[in-house]
C-alpha cells in the first residue's frame, strides 16, 4: 500500500512537470510582453504550438543519420527523467534513492551531448557554430553546476536529493555564506544552461550569435516538438532545483499524510510562478551579451561555486 | 595446477607465439595465427585472473632458478597483480580480436608479430615479479618491445623521431625506478620485495623514494609533466598496439606506482597524496586543451589518455591522504574509484583506438580536417565509436560515469582530512576534476562529430567501405562491455574489495548491491547510492513511452528533402564546421594559458581582393618550459665536457691519480 502511494507520488510528479512545463513558459512570455508594453501571447500558447509541431510531419535533411532521428527522443527522455527527479511537492520521491544530483547533472549532459551531435549531422555551418559554442559553455557551466553541488552536499551530508531537500526543509539551516554564493552561482548557471538573456536569445532564430536554436535549426514537425518541450522541461527542472534547494518551504515531507500533497503542488506552482516573474523581468532589463563574454560570466559562476565548496572545507560554521 | 602456474604457462605460451612468429612471411595465415593465439591466451589470462580474484586466495608465490645467480627469479599472484592481468586480459583479448581482422593484410608481418605476443608476455611478467631485478628487467623488454613496435611505421620521419624520443624517455624512467630500487633495497642489496616489505625506511629517503617512482612510473603512465612523449609514440604504432599501449601499458605503470607506492614503501606522508592530486588533475585539463586543437584522429586519443591517467593518479593521491590520515573507509573509497576508472579506461580505450584504426584501415587518413559523414559509409563502427565516446564523456548509463560518481563521492568525504592544506588543494582538485569532465565531453562531440557526422571532406571518407567481421566483433564487445559494466557495477566493486584490502588500506568497501536491486552505496551513513540498472530501464521505458505516445498523437510518417541551412545550402562541404572550427570557442577561452596561443590577423586594406590571413600559433608549455631548457643544459654542458675527450696520455694519468687520491680520502673520511 505504501509503495503503491509513493509509485503514485512519482507519477504525479513526472506528469506535473510535464503538463506545467509549457504553461511556465507561456507565464514568462506573458510577462515579459508585458513589461514590454504589449499584450503579449496567450498562457496556453505554448501547448498549442507543441500540438501544431506534433502532428507535422518532419521533413530531414537527405543526409540525415540515425542519430538525427534519436537524438529528439533521448533529449526528451534525459531531460524529463531529470526533470521527474527533482523534489518539487513532496521531498521524498520513490526513486531517489537510484540516482543523486551528480547523476541529475550527468543527465542533463547527456541531453546536451546528444543534441550538440544531432546539430553537427547534416553538416551545416549553423549546426558547427551551435554545438562548438553549446560545449564552450557547457565546459564552464557544468563544473560550476557540479561546485554548486558540492557545496550542498558538503553542508546537507549527502548527495541525494531527498535527503538533501529534507534537510533544508527540517534543519535551522539559516543564512549561510556558502549556501548565498551557491546560489548566485546557480542562478548563473541556469540562466546559462537554459538559453536565456543575457547568455543567448531564446526568441528569435536567424541571429548568429544563437547557441541553442542553431543547433537545432533543420529540425521540423514532431522532432522540433520534442525538442521544444525538452527546453521548457529543462527550466523547469532548473527553477524547481532552485526552489528545492533554496526556497524548501511548502514541500511536504516524508512520513506526512498525503492530504498535504495538493498543499505542496500549490505552493509549488506559487514558487514557479515567483520564479518564473524574477526570470522575465531580469530578462528584460538586461540585454544579451556578447558570446565570448559569456565564458566570463561563467568563469564568475565558477568561481563563486569554487569558494562556496571551499568555505565549507575549510570551515563548518561558514 | 595453481593459478599462478597456469599464468606463467600462458605467458610461456606467448613467448612461443613470438618466437614462432618469426618465421612469418606477408600474404600467409601467420597473422590471423598470431593475433588469433594472442585472443585465446588474453581470455584465458582475464579468466585466471579473474578466478584469483574472486577466490580471494593467500597469495601464491613461486621462486624460480632463472636470472641472477644469488636471487633467482620471485613470482607473486596476490590481488593487486591478479586485478591488473585481468585488466591486460581484457584489452589484449579486444586489441587482438580487432586487429584479427585486417591485420592479415600487414604487408611486412615480421616487424609486427614477432613483437606483439612478446609485449603481452613482457606485460603480464611485470604485474607477477615480486623483486627488483625481475620487475625492472621486464619493465625494460616491455618498454623496447613497443618500441620496436612503434617502429613499424618506420617509412615516416615523424614515427622515427617519435620513437627514439619514446626510447629515450623509457631508459630515463627505468633508470629512475632502479634508483628507487636502489634506495628501497638498502646498503645489503636486498632486491626480493619480500624484504623491502618488511624493511624500515627512514621517512626522508622514503619521500625520495616515492618521489622517483613518481617521475619512473609516471613517466611510463603519462603523468604530466612527464607526459611528452605519449602524444608523439602512441599515435605512431598500429592502432591494435596503440590500443595496448594506452590501454593496458599505462595501467602496467599505474599497477607500479600503486606497488611502489602502498606496498613497498608503505607509511604514505600526508603530502605525499597532495602532489600526485595536483599533478593529476592539472595535468587531466592541460591534456583536454591540447585534445581539443588535435587535429590528428589518434594524437587526440593520445592526449585523452593522458587525462584520464590524471584522473586515475588523482585518485590514487587522494587514497594516499586518506591512508596517512588513518581513514580507512574514505581510502578504500577512493582507491576503488581509481581502479575501477582504470579497467573502464582500458575498455573505452581500445575500443576507441580500434575504432579509429577502422577509420585509418578505411580512409587512408587520420586527419579529422579529411573525414565526415563516416556514420553513413561505416555504420557499425559509428555506433560502437558512438557509445565509446559517449563513456568517456562520463554519461549515464555507461561505466565512465560510475567510477566519476565515487571519485567524487570521495572529494566530498575530504573534509574529515585533518590537514589544512590539503583542504585547500582538494576542493580546487574537485574543481578542476569536474572541468575536465565537461571538456572531455566537449573534446569527444568534436571528435565523433568530425569524423562520423556532416558530410564527407574528402573523397576517401566518401569512398570509405566497413571493416570486416571480425573487426566489428572487436568493436562490438568493447561497446557491450561498457554498457553492462555501468549497469551492473555492484560485481566488479566486490570483485575490488580484496585488492583494496590487499593494499593495506584497513578495511574494503561495505559489500554492494544489498540495498536492493544491485545499487551502489560506497558509504552507508553518507547515504548517496547510484543504482544503473533501474537508470537504465527508466530511460528505456521512459523513452518507449515517449516514442509510443508521440507516433500515436502525431504519426509517425517522414519526409526527405534537401538541407535547410536557413534556405541557403550550399553543396560543397567545405562550408560545414572543421575540426580547427569545432575547437576554437574553447581554444579562445583556455589557449592563451594553457597553449600559449596567439592569433594574428592580416587584414587587407579595402578594395584589395587578396585573402585575408589568420596565423594560430600554439605551444606546448611542458615542452618549452621544462624539456627545451633541459636538453639546452645538458647540451651545453656536454659542450663544455668534450675537450676532456682529447687529452694526452700525461694529462689522463693525472686525472687517474686525483681520482683515486679523492676516493681514498672519502672512503677513509666515511669510516
Amino acid at each position: 500500500m505504501r509503495l503503491l502511494l509513493e509509485l503514485l507520488a512519482q507519477g504525479v510528479q513526472m506528469f506535473l512537470v510535464l503538463l506545467t512545463a509549457p504553461l511556465l513558459l507561456g507565464w514568462t512570455r506573458k510577462v515579459r510582453a508585458r513589461l514590454l508594453r504589449r499584450q503579449g501571447p496567450d498562457l496556453l500558447q505554448p501547448y498549442r504550438d507543441l500540438w501544431r509541431l506534433l502532428c507535422k510531419e518532419p521533413v530531414l535533411a537527405e543526409n540525415a543519420s540515425w542519430l538525427f532521428r534519436v537524438a529528439p527522443y533521448a533529449v526528451f527522455t534525459t531531460v524529463w527523467i531529470a526533470a521527474a527527479l527533482v523534489p518539487t511537492y513532496a521531498t521524498g520521491l520513490l526513486f531517489n534513492w537510484a540516482t543523486d544530483l551528480i547523476a541529475l547533472v550527468a543527465f542533463l549532459g547527456f541531453a546536451r551531448f546528444a543534441l550538440a551531435l544531432a546539430g553537427m549531422d547534416v553538416g551545416t555551418a549553423f549546426g558547427g557554430i551551435g554545438s562548438s559554442r553549446e560545449m564552450m559553455i557547457a565546459s564552464l557551466a557544468e563544473p560550476a553546476m557540479l561546485l554548486v553541488v558540492f557545496t550542498v552536499a558538503l553542508l546537507a551530508g549527502s548527495t541525494q536529493l531527498s535527503a538533501i531537500a529534507e534537510f533544508m526543509l527540517r534543519e535551522p539551516v539559516g543564512l549561510r555564506v556558502s549556501l548565498g554564493l551557491a546560489l548566485v552561482a546557480l542562478l548563473m548557471v541556469a540562466i546559462a544552461e537554459n538559453a536565456r538573456i543575457p547568455v543567448d536569445n531564446p526568441t528569435t532564430h536567424l541571429e548568429l550569435t544563437m547557441v541553442h536554436e542553431a543547433m537545432v535549426l533543420e529540425y521540423s514537425g514532431r522532432h522540433l516538438a520534442l525538442i521544444e518541450a525538452a527546453a521548457s522541461l529543462k527550466l523547469v527542472a532548473y527553477l524547481s532545483l532552485v526552489a528545492c534547494l533554496f526556497f524548501p518551504f511548502g514541500m511536504v515531507p516524508t512520513g506526512s499524510s498525503p492530504i498535504f500533497y495538493p498543499l505542496g503542488i500549490l505552493a509549488w506552482i506559487v514558487k514557479m510562478t515567483v520564479l518564473g516573474t524574477a526570470l522575465a523581468t531580469f530578462e528584460t532589463a538586461i540585454a544579451k551579451m556578447r558570446v565570448f563574454r559569456v565564458p566570463e560570466f561563467l568563469g564568475g559562476a565558477l568561481v563563486l561555486g569554487f569558494l562556496g565548496t571551499l568555505l565549507l572545507f575549510v570551515s563548518r560554521v561558514l | 595446477m595453481s593459478l599462478l602456474g597456469t599464468l606463467l604457462g600462458l605467458v610461456v605460451l606467448l613467448l612461443a607465439l613470438a618466437v614462432a612468429a618469426l618465421a612469418s612471411r606477408p600474404g600467409t595465415l601467420w597473422p590471423r595465427i598470431v593475433y588469433g593465439g594472442s585472443l585465446l591466451v588474453a581470455v584465458a589470462i582475464g579468466i585466471t585472473a579473474s578466478l584469483a580474484l574472486a577466490t580471494a586466495a593467500e597469495p601464491a608465490r613461486l621462486v624460480l632458478p632463472i636470472g641472477l645467480p644469488w636471487l633467482g627469479l620471485h613470482l607473486r599472484l596476490d590481488a593487486l597483480s591478479a586485478f591488473f592481468l585481468l585488466l591486460l586480459g581484457i584489452g589484449a583479448a579486444i586489441a587482438s580480436l580487432f586487429a584479427s581482422g585486417y591485420g592479415g593484410s600487414e604487408p611486412e608481418p615480421g616487424r609486427i608479430l614477432p613483437f606483439y605476443p612478446g609485449f603481452l608476455a613482457a606485460m603480464a611478467m611485470v604485474c607477477l615479479a615480486d623483486d627488483a631485478f625481475a620487475f625492472l628487467f621486464f619493465w625494460e623488454v616491455m618498454s623496447l618491445l613497443s618500441f620496436a613496435l612503434v617502429l613499424v611505421g618506420h617509412e615516416e620521419e615523424t614515427s622515427r623521431d617519435a620513437a627514439r624520443f619514446y626510447l629515450v624517455m623509457a631508459g630515463f624512467g627505468t633508470m629512475a625506478l632502479l634508483l628507487t630500487m636502489g634506495l628501497l633495497a638498502g646498503p645489503e642489496g636486498s632486491y626480493d620485495f619480500e624484504a623491502i616489505r618488511t624493511r624500515e625506511l627512514d621517512p626522508g629517503l622514503a619521500t625520495i623514494a616515492f618521489l622517483l617512482a613518481i617521475v619512473g612510473a609516471g613517466s611510463k603512465a603519462g603523468l604530466v609533466p612527464f607526459h611528452v612523449w605519449l602524444p608523439l609514440a602512441h599515435p605512431a604504432a598500429p592502432s591494435p598496439v596503440s590500443a595496448l599501449m594506452s590501454g593496458v601499458m599505462t595501467k602496467v605503470a599505474l599497477y607500479g606506482l600503486l606497488r611502489l607506492a602502498f606496498d613497498l614503501i608503505g607509511d604514505p606522508l600526508w603530502w605525499w597524496g597532495t602532489l600526485l592530486v595536483a599533478l593529476g588533475t592539472g595535468g587531466a585539463v592541460l591534456a583536454l586543451v591540447h585534445a581539443l586543437v588535435e587535429r590528428d584522429a589518434k594524437r587526440l586519443l593520445a592526449w585523452s589518455t593522458i587525462e584520464n591517467i590524471g584522473i586515475v593518479a588523482a585518485a590514487t593521491g587522494l587514497a594516499l591522504a586518506f591512508s596517512a590520515a588513518g581513514l580507512a573507509l574514505p581510502a578504500a573509497l577512493a582507491v576503488t574509484a581509481a581502479l575501477l576508472h582504470a579497467l573502464n579506461h582500458t575498455v573505452f580505450k581500445t575500443l576507441l583506438f580500434c575504432g579509429a584504426g577502422a577509420v585509418l584501415h578505411a580512409t587512408g587518413t587520420r586527419d579529422l580536417e579529411k573525414l565526415g559523414g563516416l556514420i553513413h559509409r561505416l555504420p557499425f563502427t559509428g555506433a560502437a565509436v558512438l557509445v565509446g565516446s559517449a563513456a568517456i564523456s562520463a554519461l549515464p548509463p555507461l561505466n565512465g560515469f560510475v567510477s566519476e560518481w565515487l571519485l567524487f563521492q570521495a572529494i566530498l568525504v575530504s573534509p574529515d582530512l585533518p590537514q589544512a592544506t590539503l583542504r585547500l588543494v582538494i576542493p580546487a582538485a574537485g574543481a578542476l576534476l569536474a572541468l575536465a569532465a565537461a571538456m572531455a565531453a566537449a573534446c569527444f562531440v568534436r571528435f565523433y562529430g568530425i569524423v562520423f557526422l556532416g558530410r564527407p571532406r574528402s573523397p576517401e571518407a566518401a569512398g570509405a567501405h566497413e571493416v570486416d567481421l571480425l573487426s566489428r566483433a572487436g568493436l562490438l564487445v568493447p561497446a557491450t562491455l561498457c554498457l553492462l559494466l555501468g549497469v551492473f557495477p555492484a560485481p566488479v566493486i566486490d570483485l575490488l574489495g580484496p585488492v583494496v584490502t590487499g593494499l593495506g588500506l584497513g578495511s574494503s568497501l561495505p559489500e554492494q548491491g544489498v540495498g536492493g536491486w544491485l545499487s551502489l552505496q560506497p558509504i552507508p551513513e553518507r547515504r548517496a547510492s547510484y543504482d544503473g540498472l533501474v537508470l537504465f530501464s527508466f530511460l528505456i521505458l521512459a523513452g518507449a513511452f515517449t516514442a509510443a505516445l508521440v507516433h500515436r498523437l502525431g504519426g509517425a510518417g517522414l519526409r526527405r528533402g534537401p538541407i535547410w541551412d536557413c534556405g541557403y545550402p550550399d553543396p560543397a562541404p567545405s562550408t560545414q564546421y572543421t575540426a580547427a572550427s569545432m575547437g576554437q570557442p574553447i581554444r579562445r577561452v583556455m589557449g592563451p594559458l594553457l597553449l600559449a596561443a596567439e592569433e594574428h590577423v592580416v587584414m587587407p586594406p579595402p578594395l584589395d581582393p587578396s585573402p585575408a590571413r589568420l596565423d594560430v600559433r600554439l605551444s606546448d608549455r611542458v615542452m618549452d618550459g621544462l624539456y627545451r631548457p633541459l636538453t639546452t643544459a645538458v647540451l651545453a654542458l656536454a659542450d663544455r665536457l668534450n675537450p676532456l675527450q682529447f687529452q694526452t696520455i700525461r694529462r689522463y694519468l693525472v686525472l687517474v691519480f686525483l681520482v683515486l687520491v679523492g676516493l681514498l680520502v672519502l672512503t677513509a673520511a666515511g669510516r
